[in-house]
């Protein structure tokens, strides 16, 4: 009977194995022991582990406090220039104070931003990246260290303003919610299509500075077009943060998240 | 643009899975995984590597890539196959309801030690 069990065991601990392998891989036993295979001249010592398993540890953690907290996380995406910053300015104004709202504001140099989302009345803290040895994005541990500067207890909403740029940010997780991309239609329709993780890895896209479409030959439906084709069925949210054209969509999806979460009064 | 942060938590990972036994051992290879849909660029990745290993136990190590293709499956038609372009919609069904069985790797898999070294058991 034992011996019939045995090698079923095997087997089964064996397909546990395959699939770990096609997901996170932590391996304690491996970590610990190191299973060794003997090859001509060398050792291979299995470590099977993330590269980024620091960061993702991080971020768990952040996000635990988030819940804690009750905290709703979002963060925003984009290539520079695209308007992050006065989406910010503009979502603020219009759902603050019935939202408690923070933000955490990253570049590479300068206090521009925080000083332009401070007027807000929100609490604002900017985070420039050469401090901290990264340029391209913010990872979980900055996170972190900013939210020493945020009193949690007093807040429904932070939102993230992350660095510009479509590639780096994508794949680090910072303990967020949900993540936004914008994409202004003074850039390239088929960007979705050149930067497909931001736009897969993001929950809702927003289509910014529409009040310029009379003056380009901006083609919105291929935009649109591409973002669906990239990731199928995200909202998409066409904006002018200007003239705050198509606010309410936007903001009617942001209100839900957040109530989804931390549950308004 | 952040593969020199990758280069060096690969090398953090990796000297911390050196066996006790070993620690003087020579590290000759570091096979990695990387996803096609992973924010690396594998040629810069083994640039950084280079300049990174100086001075710590994998210095003069191989950086073996393995580029891992974007595979998914189709959870209407339960088809499976292959991302080549940017387009995530089911060949078969056109539906969008795909999940991403790999391309997301950026793993360490494993690391070879020099034999010639003496452990001590």
């Amino acid at each position: 009977m034992i011996s019939s069990m045995l090698p079923g065991f095997k087997t089964s601990r064996a397909l546990h194995h395959e699939h770990a392998h096609n997901h996170v891989h932590v391996h304690e036993e491996q970590l610990a022991g190191g299973t060794d295979t003997r090859k001509s001249g060398t050792r291979d010592i299995k470590v099977a582990r993330r590269v980024l398993d620091a960061n993702d540890t991080m971020a768990r953690q952040n996000r635990k406090l988030f819940v804690e907290k009750n905290v709703f996380v979002l963060n925003m995406m984009s290539s520079p220039g695209s308007g992050k910053t006065t989406i910010l300015e503009r979502t603020l104004s219009r759902v603050m104070p019935n939202i408690r709202s923070a933000v955490i504001v990253g570049d590479i140099c300068t206090t521009n931003d925080a000083d332009r989302l401070a007027v807000s009345g929100a609490p604002v803290v900017q985070i420039n990246t050469d401090e901290f040895g990264g340029d391209c994005h913010l990872a979980a541990h900055v996170i972190e260290k900013a939210l020493g500067g945020i009193d949690l207890n007093a807040v429904d909403l932070l939102i993230v303003e992350n660095i510009g740029n479509l590639v780096c940010p994508a794949e680090f997780d910072i303990g967020e919610d949900s993540r936004v991309v914008v994409l202004s239609v003074t850039e390239g329709e088929d960007k979705p299509a050149k930067y497909p993780l931001m736009f897969r890895q993001c929950d809702a896209a927003l289509l910014n500075k529409i009040d310029l479409l009379p003056y380009l030959d901006y083609d919105r439906q291929a935009a649109i077009g591409f973002i669906h084709q990239v990731h199928p069925g995200i909202p998409i949210f066409e904006i002018s943060a200007k003239t705050e054209e198509g606010f309410e969509h936007w903001l009617e999806w942001l209100k839900g998240k957040v109530n989804g979460k931390v549950g308004l009064q | 643009m952040h593969e020199m942060g990758v280069a060096m938590q690969i090398i953090e990972i990796a000297t911390a899975s050196i066996p006790k036994n070993m620690a003087l051992a020579r590290v000759e290879r570091v096979n990695l995984k990387i996803g096609k849909l992973s924010a690396v660029v594998s040629d810069s990745l083994r640039f950084c590597f280079d300049i990174a290993v100086k001075d710590t136990p994998l210095e003069g190590a191989e950086l073996k890539i393995d580029e891992i293709p974007v595979v998914a499956h189709c959870n209407d038609c339960g088809f499976q196959w292959t991302i080549e372009a940017a387009v995530f919609t089911c060949p078969k069904c056109t539906s969008g309801n795909i999940e991403l069985l790999s391309g997301r790797e950026l793993d360490i898999e494993s690391i070879e030690i020099a034999e010639k070294e003496k452990f001590s058991e």
